[in-house]
C-alpha cells in the first residue's frame, strides 16, 4: 500500500486518500482479504485527521471495495472477475462525467468527445507499443 | 461516546467585549482547533474552560463533572499550556519539574524525561537562558508528562519555527492516537490545522460562528475568483452566496458556503479550495472603508 498527500492539490485529502485506495485495489495491488492500516495508525502515519481518514474508509466501505469488521479492522472485499469489471467501469465512468458535463457545456458533440478519446487511446498505444 | 469537553450556552460579558453563547463539545481521540483573529475571544474560551474566570450564564462539564465541584481532580486530568510560559525562571528544569510534579497523582517521570530528550533540551541551563521555543517545547512537555486526558494549548505555536511547530504537532498527534484523550487548542497559525485537526471552531469578536468537522468546512467552503461582472451577477442574483468578498480594478475574491449552487448558476466562475487562512480572513472581515 502506497499513498501520497498534496496539500496543494484541489482534491480534499479524504479524496486523494480515497482515489488511491481504490486504484490500487482496482489494478490488484491490494489484494482481496488484506488488511488495511486501522484508521488512527494511518492518520497518525500520513499526518492528516482521523475524521479525514474514517471519511475516505466510509466512502470506500459504501462504494464496496472494503468492509469493515468490527475490532477486526478494515479489509479490502474478495470479489469475482465480474464485479472487478463493473467495478473498473464504473471508476472510468466517475473519472469521465466532469468530461462530459464541459463538452455540453462548451457545445462539443458526442461524435467529438469520442474522437477525443480515441485520438488519446492511440497517442497512448503508440507511445507505450508494449503496452495493450 | 461521553465527551471529555462540553459547554453549553456559555456567555461572558467583559466591558466591551463578549463572547456570545458558546455551545461546543469534544469527544475523545480527536484534535480540536480553534482559530479567529485576536480579540475573537479564543484565550476567552480556555480561560473559561480552566476555571480562571467564571461563565455569566450556561454550563462548562469536564469528563462530565463541573469544575465548580470537582476542580482538583478535573485538573489533574488535564495537561495545560498558557500562550506565555508561567515557570520560576532561576531554577534548571528538572527543579522545576519536581515542583510541577506535586500537583499530579498520575505524573510519569519516564514519560517527562522521554520528551525532554526528544526535544533535545538542555538540563543544566536555568530557564531564563532557554530561549522561547524551549521553553514552549518544555511546558509541552510538562502537559504531557502526567496521562492527562484533555490537553488544553494557548497559542502553543505561535513562537515557534517551522520545524518545532511540526515537532509538537506531531507529538500532539501521537498523542491522541490511542483515541482516549483529546487536544483543544487556539492558534491564528491556521496552516497547522489545515492538515492535523480533526473539528475547527470559528470565534468571531466573541460570536462562535462554527464548530465543524475540518473536512466538512473545507467542503462546504470555496473560494470564488471571477470578474467584476461576475461578482455583480452573483450579487444581483442573491447576497447569500457570498460571505465575504475583496475586489479590486479588475476583479474579485471571495468565499460561498453554497459553491454548488454558484457552480450551477455560473459555471464558468473558477471556484477553488479556499484555506483556512481565506476562510478566517473573509468571514470575519470587517469593512475598513480604506
Amino acid at each position: 500500500m502506497f499513498i501520497t498527500i498534496s496539500q496543494f492539490s484541489d482534491s480534499p485529502i479524504y479524496q486523494q486518500i480515497q482515489d488511491q485506495l481504490i486504484q490500487q485495489i482496482l489494478s490488484g495491488t491490494l489484494a482481496g482479504g488484506t488488511k488495511l492500516p486501522s484508521i488512527r495508525l494511518l492518520a497518525q502515519e500520513l499526518h492528516v485527521s482521523v475524521i479525514t481518514v474514517k471519511k475516505a474508509y466510509e466512502e470506500l466501505e459504501r462504494a464496496g471495495y472494503i468492509h469493515t469488521q468490527a475490532a477486526l479492522g478494515s479489509f479490502v472485499c474478495k470479489q469475482n472477475a465480474e464485479d472487478r469489471v463493473e467495478q473498473k467501469t464504473q471508476r472510468i465512468e466517475s473519472l469521465l462525467a466532469p468530461a462530459v458535463e464541459e463538452a455540453l457545456l462548451l457545445h462539443i458533440s458526442e461524435e467529438h468527445v469520442q474522437a477525443a478519446l480515441h485520438t488519446l487511446f492511440a497517442n497512448r498505444k503508440h507511445n507505450h507499443d508494449d503496452n495493450d | 461516546m461521553e465527551p471529555l469537553l462540553e459547554l453549553n450556552q456559555v456567555t461572558k460579558t467583559f466591558s466591551g467585549f463578549t463572547l456570545n453563547n458558546l455551545s461546543l463539545r469534544l469527544e475523545p481521540g480527536f484534535i480540536l482547533g480553534c482559530i479567529g483573529p485576536n480579540g475573537s475571544g479564543k484565550t476567552t474560551l480556555i480561560r473559561l474552560i480552566m476555571h480562571l474566570i467564571q461563565p455569566d450564564t450556561g454550563s462548562i462539564h469536564l469528563f462530565g463533572t463541573s469544575m465548580d465541584a470537582q476542580e482538583r481532580s478535573v485538573k489533574d486530568r488535564i495537561g495545560f499550556v498558557y500562550d506565555e510560559p508561567c515557570l520560576y525562571e532561576d531554577v534548571l528544569p528538572f527543579v522545576m519539574k519536581n515542583m510541577v510534579k506535586q500537583f499530579y497523582s498520575r505524573w510519569d517521570d519516564q514519560e517527562f524525561f522521554r520528551y525532554f530528550e526528544l526535544f533535545e533540551l538542555p538540563s543544566d541551563k536555568a530557564l531564563k537562558h532557554f530561549s522561547q521555543g524551549m521553553k514552549m517545547k518544555y511546558m509541552t512537555a510538562l502537559a504531557l508528562s502526567h496521562h492527562a486526558q484533555l490537553i488544553i494549548l494557548d497559542e502553543p505555536t505561535s513562537g515557534l519555527d517551522p520545524v518545532s511547530r511540526h515537532e509538537i504537532l506531531e507529538l500532539l498527534q501521537a498523542y491522541i492516537s490511542d483515541g482516549d484523550a483529546s487536544v483543544l487548542f487556539s492558534t491564528h497559525i491556521t496552516s497547522d490545522l489545515e492538515r492535523i485537526a480533526d473539528y475547527i471552531c470559528l470565534l468571531d469578536h466573541g460570536n462562535h460562528r462554527f464548530t465543524l468537522p475540518k473536512d466538512e468546512v473545507l467542503d462546504r467552503y470555496k473560494l470564488v475568483i471571477g470578474s467584476l461582472e461576475d461578482l455583480a451577477a452573483i450579487l444581483q442574483n442573491s447576497t447569500a452566496f457570498l460571505c465575504g468578498y475583496t475586489k479590486n480594478s479588475f476583479g474579485f475574491e471571495g468565499v460561498t458556503d453554497a459553491p454548488e449552487q454558484i457552480k450551477n448558476d455560473f459555471p464558468h466562475i473558477a471556484l477553488e479550495h479556499c484555506s483556512l487562512d481565506n476562510l478566517m480572513l473573509y468571514l470575519t472581515k470587517r469593512s475598513l472603508n480604506i
